[in-house]
């Protein structure tokens, strides 16, 4: 067992280091200057000025020194848990912008992913047992999944915000409230989270069903399944059994669910005008804020290599064959 | 052990649900109220009452970041304007300076200039606002970061004569730049600025901004800054000027269609926004107005310019470039991509505040205008021929002529306005490819000089059309050309007239004509840019809780509907003043 992990732990620890510098690498490789970008919109207009000021920028960044200097200082930074200052939001340090993004980035997708996996899965299982449903409603999965994401969500925002008027189109919270402790707030806030939450879960959920119904009905038919029936097990305990073996494959495709999660957030953000850090990684491309750009796809990376180490427990903890594997090594 | 997994998940959902919302309620209660000087009582509940609340957006982009008034281009809306003011405010549509802070401002000497400060103005924590504060403002220019530096190559020395009136002395009297200094310019408090570091001046993020104006600090969130009314403004006792409403709380937007969604739910009063749509809305019953409620709809902002590089061939050519300037459709790009929200630029492109400057013989006699028969018999007259017959011609000397536009990708209005271009330059026989890169990239290779055609509408509206020469004509040309005559145009005798311009008086308007007359025939017979449309001042409101908007109609105020940066000090809060509660207070 001890090895199993070592070795997951060193392919994690390899996979930070290169993702990170290729997320270091990505955006100093981007046409534009980040600093005369900034300037251009500062509009100045006494070009003596500008000169002026992107020599002071440009060192303030550091983008003076040669690239391996830029690069050492980085990790140096990086292990002081300092990730700079956002261009693009100056003079807010990137880990204040982040902090301040991920609970509403975090608050909309975790539950929207794990919600729509559980429900899928119970739908899938369910479902593939009734062949009225599986006639019905399999289809409107089908077709929630095909939906493209965007045109749901501006569809979501459309009817059920502008037209009915009942869901706000815009915010994490009322324009009209100060974050405090109180019912109305957390209603204001369940309020604006729900319709992003909804469209999420939606498009998610199809795709689960779907996936589960199959591996049921490949379970069902399985040798297994077969023998058990045989034995005269009644039947709980064959769905039981090939629910559990059918989850397998859907736990894995939960992890690399986890690992596109934020791509997700980008669409849902942009659209419901949330702020999170969906819409932080536009505008920092936009932007060409290289240190805002790096510590969200710092955060990105760490998020995914977790949520991968997370699967890869559960799956020792569901799946009694990988602990026989490495029963030797335990 | 063979149930543990599914408890697990929804475990973890729930663990984690509650510390996101446990986040979300903590992490924004940290930007507290540190203005100081008026606590909301009536916001008990932490609600903004709506008959209270002005909604705005259409500045802010990204969550407020700084308030920091030196910082022109980032800080939080309303920085300048709502909390720090201005000496002067100049009105754009009647070019008339109101003194704000100032009482009055005279040259007193060849190259002396000395302003009467307005007493009783304080500073929203009680201090009185006097000379030094001025002085103090202007001296900061003296660090070479900050924006207005150049300043201090033509101005020697500011002087506090006593607690109201401060003496400036120049070296050379740039009399429209500094009409432009005097109501562009943020008034900070010396006894709080004072021992700051040019650091902290130019990168501080001014979290606790202590102003003359209006308004005092709230909170702000990652979408959305507050403010609130602050008591004993100035100009209530002083002009009887009074701003309405108690809260302005300006929304961070994420895209022009989420604006135009809270639009329509009543929940914007003001959205700064540009929204394509907006004549139909206008025409049709949803309560949202423009300026103008027939085309072209907004106030004109700034000229969107087709700049050539003069440096390349065959744009180095003034034939050649005058045959693109009679091939562009622009009347097509004004109905088909703009749907009339926009205007056409007259030939000299200078903004219609800027009519008076506008010399008609000239325009009449060297104008150009959509002509496709004069674009080819300018070409064939330069000798440039289709010697290959593909329909597009070649150079004199018989080189293939392949040129590209760029426009930064994903500004939609511009790349279709690009392809309209592209499309009626091959009418007239010039090969002309509409690109879209990245917009670092473009600034990259526009401020180098490696393209050939770019749209540029950078010059914003000012008090004066030197701003706009000084644009079209600065020199000498850099290696890099940052801000100003992109299309690296060099001619001395237009950069000598520009800065003769420059020392003409305001008031002078004769003495100016003479020179933007001389301007406009260097102008348009060499084309360095070719001037395409006048965009507008991008503003729609709504009549649901304030009335009494500025439009074009007869009885309503005229100042500029916006609270876009550095718009406040041309009338933006004025506007403010002249709003009515549609019910109740």
């Amino acid at each position: 067992m001890r090895r199993y992990f070592g070795r997951k732990l060193l392919v994690y620890g390899l996979t930070f280091f290169v993702a990170v510098t290729v997320n270091w690498l990505i955006p100093r490789f981007m046409p534009g200057d980040p600093v005369q970008s900034m300037l251009s919109r500062a509009n100045v207009s006494q070009p003596a000025a500008v000169e002026a000021m992107r020599l002071h920028y440009t060192s303030m960044f550091g983008f003076d020194q040669p690239l391996w200097r830029q690069y050492l200082n980085f990790w140096g930074a990086l292990l002081r848990g300092d990730l700079g200052i956002s261009i693009w939001l100056f003079p807010t340090p990137v880990t204040d912008v982040i902090v301040r993004a991920v609970p509403y980035t975090l608050g909309l997708l975790v539950p929207a992913i794990l919600l729509s996996w559980v429900a899928g899965n119970r739908f899938g299982a369910f479902a593939a047992r009734r062949r009225w449903l599986d006639n019905s409603v399999l289809p409107l999965g089908y077709v929630l999944t095909a939906t493209p994401y965007m045109w749901l969500a501006i569809l979501l925002a459309w009817a059920l915000g502008i037209v009915a008027g009942i869901f706000p189109v815009a915010g994490a919270y009322s324009f009209a409230m100060r974050p405090e402790l109180s019912w109305a707030f957390a209603g204001s806030l369940l309020q604006h989270w729900f319709l992003p939450f909804a469209s999420l879960f939606l498009v998610a959920f199809g795709g689960w069903a779907i996936g589960m119904r199959n591996m049921i009905i490949y379970e069902l038919e399985a040798d297994y399944v077969t023998y058990l029936r045989s034995l005269g097990a009644p039947g709980r305990l064959v769905r039981r059994y090939a629910f559990r073996n059918a989850i397998l494959p859907q736990i894995t495709g939960l992890a690399l669910q986890l690992g596109v999660l934020v791509a997700g957030a980008l669409v849902t953000e942009i659209v419901f005008s949330y702020p999170g850090l969906g819409h932080l990684i536009l505008q920092a491309v936009q932007n060409q804020d290289f240190f805002l750009l790096q510590g969200t796809f710092l955060f990105i990376v760490l998020g995914v290599l977790v949520a991968n180490f997370v699967v890869d427990v559960a799956y020792v903890l569901v799946d009694p064959r990988t602990r026989a594997g490495m029963g030797g090594a335990a | 052990m063979r149930d543990r997994p599914r408890f697990l998940i929804p475990l973890l959902a729930a663990g984690l649900l509650t510390a996101c919302s446990g986040g979300g309620t903590t992490t924004p209660s940290q930007a507290s109220n540190p203005g100081g000087a008026a606590a909301p009582p009536g916001a008990g509940g932490g609600a903004f009452p709506r008959s209270q609340t002005l909604y705005t957006s259409g500045t802010q982009w990204g969550p407020p970041a700084n308030w920091n008034p030196l910082r022109e281009w980032d800080f939080a809306t309303g920085t300048k304007g709502l909390v720090y003011e201005t000496l002067f405010m100049y009105d754009p549509n009647t070019d008339k300076f109101t003194p704000w802070l100032a009482e009055s401002g005279d040259w007193t000497g060849g190259k002396e200039y000395t302003l009467k400060l307005r007493p009783g103005v304080t500073w929203s924590d009680g201090q009185p606002f006097t000379a030094d504060d001025v002085v103090f403002t202007f001296e900061l220019g003296k660090m070479e970061t900050v924006p207005y530096h150049p300043l201090w190559s033509w101005l020697k020395s500011v002087e506090k004569v006593d607690d109201l009136t401060v003496r400036f002395t120049f070296s050379k009297t740039n009399y429209q730049e500094w009409a432009n200094h005097l109501y562009s310019r943020a008034i900070v408090p010396a006894h709080i600025w004072q021992g700051r570091t040019e650091d902290e001046v130019m990168n501080g993020a001014n979290e606790k901004p202590i102003g003359t104006g209006p308004y005092v600090y709230q909170s702000h969130d990652q979408d959305r800054m507050v403010w609130v009314k602050r008591d004993g403004w100035w100009a209530t006792k002083a002009l009887g000027k009074d701003v309405k409403p108690k809260y302005i709380v300006d929304i961070v937007n994420s895209s022009n269609e989420v604006a135009m969604g809270m639009l329509l739910q009543k929940g914007l009063d003001l959205s700064g926004n540009f929204l394509p749509g907006i004549p139909n809305l206008v025409k049709g019953n949803f309560g949202i107005k423009t300026y103008y409620d027939q085309p072209p709809y907004m106030l004109p902002a700034n000229t969107t310019w087709l700049l050539l590089n003069t440096t390349k061939k065959p744009m180095d050519d003034v034939n050649f470039r005058r045959a693109v300037a009679a091939a562009v459709d622009t009347k097509k790009i004004v109905e088909g991509v703009y749907g009339n929200l926009v205007k056409a630029a007259g030939p000299t492109g200078l903004l219609p505040q800027w009519d008076k400057y506008v010399d008609q013989s000239v325009v009449a006699q060297y104008g150009f205008t959509h002509d496709v028969a004069k674009a080819k018999k300018l070409l064939a007259d330069a000798g440039y021929k289709d010697t290959n017959g593909d329909g597009l011609v070649e150079s004199p000397t018989g080189a293939r002529i392949s040129l590209k536009l760029v426009v930064p990708a994903g500004w939609t209005d511009w790349m279709e306005a690009a392809r309209v271009i592209s499309a009626s330059a091959k009418e007239a026989g010039i090969d002309v490819q509409a690109d879209f890169p990245d917009y670092n990239a473009l600034v990259d290779d526009r401020n180098a000089g490696k393209f050939d055609m770019v749209l540029n509408n950078d010059r914003q509206l000012s008090n004066t059309p030197w701003m706009y020469y000084d644009y079209v004509f600065r020199m000498p040309v850099q290696k890099l050309q940052t801000v100003t005559n992109f299309g690296r145009y060099e001619n001395k005798q237009a950069w000598d007239l520009t800065q003769q311009l420059d020392q003409v008086k305001p008031d002078d308007i004769e003495g100016m004509r003479k020179i933007t007359s001389q301007l406009q025939k260097i102008q348009l017979q060499d084309l360095p840019v070719i001037p395409l449309w006048y965009n507008g001042l991008w503003s729609q409101t709504t009549d649901s809780v304030w009335k009494n908007w500025p439009t074009s109609a007869a009885g309503t105020p005229k100042y500029p509907p916006t609270l876009w940066r550095n718009w406040l000090e041309m009338g933006g809060t004025l506007m403010l003043t002249e709003l009515q509660p549609v019910s109740g207070g």
